[in-house]
């Protein structure tokens, strides 16, 4: 990826850069812009405070805390089962998936194994939590770059998954389906043939998003170069997901722990692959989650084909009491790495949760970042970062 | 032809009949093409476009939509910001609208159905284009509004860049038609010939296809639609110059884009298309005087709406499929690109003027 046009792209964001820092020094009298609470590009209500010099930015302020529900907290007055309840609602796109590094904490506090076939259809969700929020920001990110038309078609499809979800879990945003040792419910008769259909629309909308953003040039022009993160950097910051995989940085929890491997969820048994792309600009974010999304797709395939007979449940007190102790466990989610801390002191509920999201570590690299880019790329930086605000604002 | 005006079939009509018909016209001419491509192009056929049906309930197929988003806007509260300079705030979206007036005047629709037949009508034309720039400058300054200040600024230095290669591309069609008047170009390319065989005049597209991809490049800019619509970017800007407008005063901005979209349409209609007039051998057939009978006046306006239509249907189409530019790019995408390619066609132009 280093042709003629993408080193020009570089060298001129280098300059720009250096244009920045010299204003910096200068102490150019800038105009602070307020881009937030309220603004069409934050999905929510995140809040950057941009300090402009004409349309360049000197220096950027992310602002948190708007959307702050306090799952932490709530988290301490619940039973466990209780908990899945309100963890749905912190990436409400791709909700099932912040259910599960849960769930595995405290199957892991209480030594209970899930049956294999609760683990195959819990990576199946898993998987089908990830096409629907990836989806979303394929299209997403071309209404930021002002093509309106991708996201109608993100939402057209990703409403096969959503319906998907439903069939199986009855909720289409908020499934919580996810059990101590194992699954509610097994999946519904005729469900296998459906997914496999809504897999193929799926992959019919990688095609299309393939041919109008990415082999379009107004969008490569507007993507290459810009926001680019050097891997060491986006390490530094704790950059994770396709944020850090855009980057070059071969790190993929589904593949390098064992909570993917096996024990709770079932990537070890299927043939996939993680992306990565060199260049860490947005175009290679953009790229990286595309590429995931078909990767989702086969691994979802291979799953149902396999999918092992026997019992959705392991066995499980009827009043769940997790044994005091410690557990952390981390799962790739949608929007990175999601973790959770549970300390328990052998009661019904949790003594302590602390809630480690994707997008909170991933908006840390934004002040970084976006020093030196013009307004148009602060929202082309944003929107390839791929935050989602109850994400950050738990 | 002008000298004409005053008389239709034969009958004779007082001055003030005759201006007070144009007058008539004129809002005809910028809100009846308006109203038609908003309908039919933003509200239903980029539906279509996007897996969707678009407004059903007003009216069948939600045909009424407009009279609904009017009635929305005209009871909307109408805010003026704390800070604003009232009385520019006020102006600004007049100015545009002025400007879209203006620019139909020259638009000819037949053979005697013109406002004003103005031997440098053209040149009249793409001077009053850019008067919108002061109005999109003065709502966007007298908005106390960053974002409509960022919006303004961008728009001002878009539409001077992109005027440009409109002027240049134009020049093309002047140096064939050997006329500034608008009239006169429709009327060259009515009676031309394509090597001595005259059946579909000479419309000048078929020489001047460069002049018309350029023509049509910074028109798409003028309009600030996209991928050209850095100025009003919904996602970063909010609705840019636009964003402190509500109620009629937004309505005039929307009115003013969409009918300046549907008035340079009508420009390039006449300018490459052979404007109001039918292909000579359909209007020998149809009419005793062929292209410059009476009833062209009549038939004209369909025929120029009809062009018109597919005009702005590319407008729309390129509008809703491309990403937009960023500034810079559409700057160095002007000057570096259009502009040299615009002035090598003038050149090319006027040598095979010269050799045939």
């Amino acid at each position: 990826m280093t042709d003629l046009a993408d080193r020009r792209q570089m060298a001129y964001i280098a300059a720009q850069a250096a244009d920045a820092r010299v204003n910096v020094e200068l102490e150019a009298e800038g105009m602070n812009l307020n881009i937030g609470p309220q603004h069409p590009a934050t999905h929510g209500t995140l809040r950057i405070v941009v300090q402009l010099d004409g349309e360049q930015v000197i220096a950027a302020d992310p602002m948190m805390g708007y959307m702050h529900r306090g799952y932490e907290k709530l988290s301490e007055v619940r039973t466990y089962p209780q908990v899945t309840t309100l963890i749905n609602r912190i990436d409400w796109l791709g909700s099932f998936a912040n259910e599960v590094p849960f769930i595995l904490g405290a199957e892991q506090l209480m030594e209970i194994e899930a049956p294999p076939r609760a683990r195959w259809i819990r990576t199946v969700l898993f998987e089908l939590a990830r096409i629907a929020n990836l989806t979303l920001f394929l299209g997403d990110m071309g209404v930021q770059l002002g093509a309106v038309t991708p996201v109608f078609y993100a939402f057209r499809d990703r409403e096969y998954i959503v319906n998907q979800i439903e069939a199986v879990t009855g909720g289409r945003f908020h499934p919580n389906f996810d059990r101590i040792g194992g699954l509610k419910d097994d999946l519904p008769a005729g469900w296998i043939a459906d997914t496999k259909v809504a897999l193929g629309e799926i992959r019919d909308f990688c095609d299309q998003m393939e041919d109008l953003l990415v082999g379009n040039e107004i969008f490569e022009a507007r993507t290459r170069g810009i926001g680019v993160i050097p891997a060491d950097v986006g390490l530094s910051y704790g950059l994770s997901g396709a944020n850090i995989r855009g980057s070059g940085v071969d790190w993929d929890l589904r593949r390098d722990s064992p909570v993917g491997q096996g024990q709770g969820l079932a990537y070890n048994e299927v043939d996939w692959k993680v992306w990565t792309h060199p260049d860490g600009d947005s175009f290679a974010r953009y790229w990286v989650r595309l590429q995931e999304v078909r990767e989702s797709c086969r691994i979802v395939e291979q799953l149902l084909d396999g999918l092992p007979s026997g019992p959705i449940m392991a066995k499980v007190p009827r009043i769940i009491k997790v044994p005091a102790g410690e557990a952390y466990v981390a799962t790739e989610n949608p929007l990175g790495v999601m973790g959770y801390y549970i300390i328990s002191q052998g009661g019904l509920e949790p003594f302590r949760v602390k809630i480690r999201s994707a997008s909170f570590s991933n908006m840390s690299i934004t002040p970084w970042l976006l020093k030196g880019a013009y307004v148009p790329d602060v929202i082309t930086i944003l929107a390839s970062l791929y935050f989602i605000l109850g994400d950050i604002d738990r | 032809m002008s000298t004409m005006v005053g008389t239709l079939f034969g009958a004779e009509f007082a001055y003030w009949q005759t201006s007070g018909f144009r007058l008539l016209m004129a809002f005809v001419a910028v809100l009846l093409p308006a109203g038609g491509t908003v309908y039919l192009y933003l509200f239903k056929m980029v539906s279509f476009m996007q897996s969707r049906l678009g407004p059903m309930e007003a009216g069948p197929y939600g045909t009424l939509q407009l009279v609904a988003e009017l009635g929305k806007n005209v009871q909307k509260e109408d805010i003026i910001p704390a800070q604003a300079d009232v009385f520019v705030f006020k102006a600004a979206p007049y100015v545009v609208l002025i400007s879209t007036f203006l620019l139909v005047l020259v638009v000819p629709f037949g053979p005697d159905a013109v406002f004003a037949d103005f031997d440098t009508g053209i040149f009249f034309a793409l001077a009053v284009s850019s008067v919108s720039v002061i109005g999109i400058l003065m709502a966007g300054w007298a908005s106390a509004s960053k974002y409509s200040l960022l919006g303004g600024l961008r728009a001002a230095g878009q539409l001077i860049a992109y005027e440009l290669p409109l002027v240049l591309a134009v020049v093309g069609v002047v140096i064939q038609a050997g006329t500034l008047s608008v009239q006169g170009i429709v009327t060259s390319q009515a009676e031309g010939e394509i090597f001595g065989w005259g059946g579909v005049g000479n419309p000048f597209f078929l020489t001047q296809l460069v002049g018309f991809f350029i023509f049509m490049v910074a028109v798409q800019a003028e309009l600030t639609q996209s991928p050209f619509d850095m100025p009003i970017a919904e996602s970063e800007l909010v609705a840019g110059y636009m964003t402190e407008y509500s109620g009629f005063r937004f309505l005039m901005f929307f009115i003013g884009e969409f009918a300046t979209a549907n008035i340079f349409a009508f420009l390039a209609a006449s300018l490459f298309l052979g404007g109001w007039s039918l292909p000579p051998f359909v209007a020998d057939a149809l009419f005793a005087d062929g292209n410059f009978s009476p009833w062209m006046n009549l038939v004209g306006p369909a025929v120029m709406g009809g062009k018109m239509l597919l005009l702005t249907f590319v407008i729309y189409w390129v509008r809703f499929t491309y990403p937009r530019f960023r500034e810079d790019q559409l700057q160095s995408f002007a000057w570096k690109f259009l502009i040299p390619l615009a002035l090598a066609n003038i050149a090319v132009t006027g040598l095979l003027k010269v050799v045939f």
